[in-house]
């Protein structure tokens, strides 16, 4: 029990002097978590967007592959990037493995369908009561989608910030794809996982306070946003 | 000039927009969901100017009919022919359409105006003008800058009329604009459809309320089991109904 508290005060030691190791890991981790974020938002909101509004044969299923891809695991998605991109794979040549870009890609292929299957979600619910009215006015195609994107923007920030807590709190597939090399691709969870196996609590617990904060800060912004933004679409 | 004016009828005495895409003539108007018929083989024309209410039970048809005009449903077969041969766009942007619910936009009333005159190609000078005109026409000038999520139920409203009315449309279709709205949010309502009818737009409106229809209409539609069962001026439908379901209507009756 000593131990503990020993490691939480030398932890806030750690935290209050800025550590320079301390931080360059929590750098990297909201660095390559940020990146991979942005990424999946550019492809995922118009995806799920169009996906929303959009008629086409085979859409149902097309709906149900995206929701049964929002609960991929690390692990599985950190083995498929990582035979991706190993000497042996497709994309071997481009020297990716155990660098930050691996962990972006891997972190993309993660949080993608979850940015999809929610925005197209609150896109269709949009859609449900603005599609008269837009018809209506001669609103179509993409003018359509973007109008409707912009309507639900409260939605789907949180959606985005819901990805970001996946992403940053993500260890399989990182430590998979990254290797949890020191200085090059150690993120927040990787530092835990191995920090916690040497039985050095003290960065292990550090990391993991911040990883509350961020947490935290993450959901109290969503709550924020809900707060802020209207309650209902266009009733 | 007294026997002209009388003619034209007063409602009629300003028309200022030119009428291009009516009369319409409606042939053997079939609209089916599944293997239900909603609208059944119906036929009608209807004249340019003044105010035509389309009456009847709930289930008739009457709104499905305003969507089938507007363009929002496709007919299963038959034909709605506008006046002028038209392309069907340039007849969709010649109509506006407001609706029982209205649904505004996350933004200010003026903004929620400019987005709709935008999309209808208004620009400059010209899109500034028309939102100033119907912001007054609508009594909305004051409340400009409100967000549109705040407003009560007859705010909303005029404010989905001030929409519909500042693209100059020919036809304004309006299915029960004052449903679920107060006395006081109603006689407003009626005013600005006055006001807009009596510059020339043809109003073609679905409402329940026969009082209404005597207040607003010119001629009445009547519609019973998707079929139009009377289409009369509205002195003759309330003083000799020609159907037993429109008479048990007018003195709200239920009809079996």
């Amino acid at each position: 029990m000593e131990e503990i508290f020993e490691g939480f005060a030398t932890a806030a030691v750690l935290i209050a002097r800025f550590d320079s190791a301390l931080f360059e890991i929590v750098e990297l981790s909201l660095r390559v978590s940020l990146t991979a974020v942005l990424i999946s938002a550019v492809i995922g909101l118009p995806l799920g967007a169009a996906i929303a509004v959009a008629r086409f044969r085979g859409r149902n299923f097309l709906i149900v592959c995206v929701n049964a891809l929002m609960g991929l695991p690390p692990v599985v998605v950190g083995l498929l990037v990582y035979l991706n991109l190993s000497n042996a794979g497709p994309f071997g040549w481009l020297q990716l493995l155990y660098t930050p870009t691996a962990m972006i890609i891997a972190q993309i292929v993660l949080v993608t369908p979850i940015i999809v299957a929610l925005a197209r979600q609150f896109v269709e619910d949009a859609n449900a009561d603005y599609d008269e009215e837009l018809r209506s006015i001669g609103v179509r195609g993409a003018a359509k989608l973007i109008t409707l994107i912009v309507e639900v923007r409260h939605s789907l920030l949180t959606v985005v910030l819901a990805a970001f807590g996946r992403a940053i709190a993500e260890v399989g597939a990182v430590i998979i794809v990254g290797g949890n090399i020191n200085h090059i691709t150690r993120v927040m969870t990787t530092a835990i996982a191995l920090e916690t196996s040497k039985g050095e609590l003290a960065l292990a617990l550090a990391l993991g306070v911040i990883l509350m904060m961020i947490a935290f800060a993450v959901n109290a912004m969503a709550s924020l946003i809900k707060k802020i933004g209207p309650k209902s679409y266009g009733r | 000039m007294d026997g002209e004016h009388r003619a034209s009828g007063n409602l009629q005495s300003r028309v200022v927009h030119e009428s291009l895409i009516l009369p319409v003539r409606i042939e053997n108007l079939v609209y089916e969901i599944g293997k239900a018929r909603i609208i059944d083989s119906l036929n009608l024309e209807l004249s340019a100017g003044g105010c035509t209410a389309i009456l009847g039970y709930n289930g008739a048809g009457k709104s499905v009919l305003l969507r089938l005009l507007h363009g929002l449903l496709t007919p299963s077969s038959g034909i709605i022919r506008w006046a002028g041969d038209f392309d069907p766009e340039f007849v969709r942007q010649r109509q506006s359409m407001v609706f029982q619910s209205p649904v505004l936009l996350r933004r200010s009333i003026e903004a929620n105006i400019r987005y709709a005159l935008t999309k209808r190609g208004f620009k400059g000078e010209h899109r500034a003008h028309r939102i100033e005109t119907v912001l007054e026409q609508t009594n909305l000038s004051r409340i400009r800058h409100r967000q549109a999520m705040v407003l009560s139920g007859g705010e909303r409203q005029r404010v989905a009329i001030a929409r519909a009315l500042a693209v100059e449309p020919e036809i304004l279709f309006l299915d029960e604009p004052t449903a679920s709205l107060d006395p006081a949010a109603t006689i407003g309502i009626e005013d600005i459809l006055v006001r807009a009818r009596n510059e020339g737009r043809k109003l073609i409106m679905v409402t329940q309320s026969v009082g209404q229809a005597e207040r607003l209409a010119n001629d009445i539609v009547f519609m019973h089991h998707g079929q139009v069962t009377e289409h009369s001026l509205i002195e003759e439908f309330l003083a000799t109904p020609k159907s037993p379901v429109a008479q048990a209507f007018i003195e709200g009756k239920l009809y079996k």
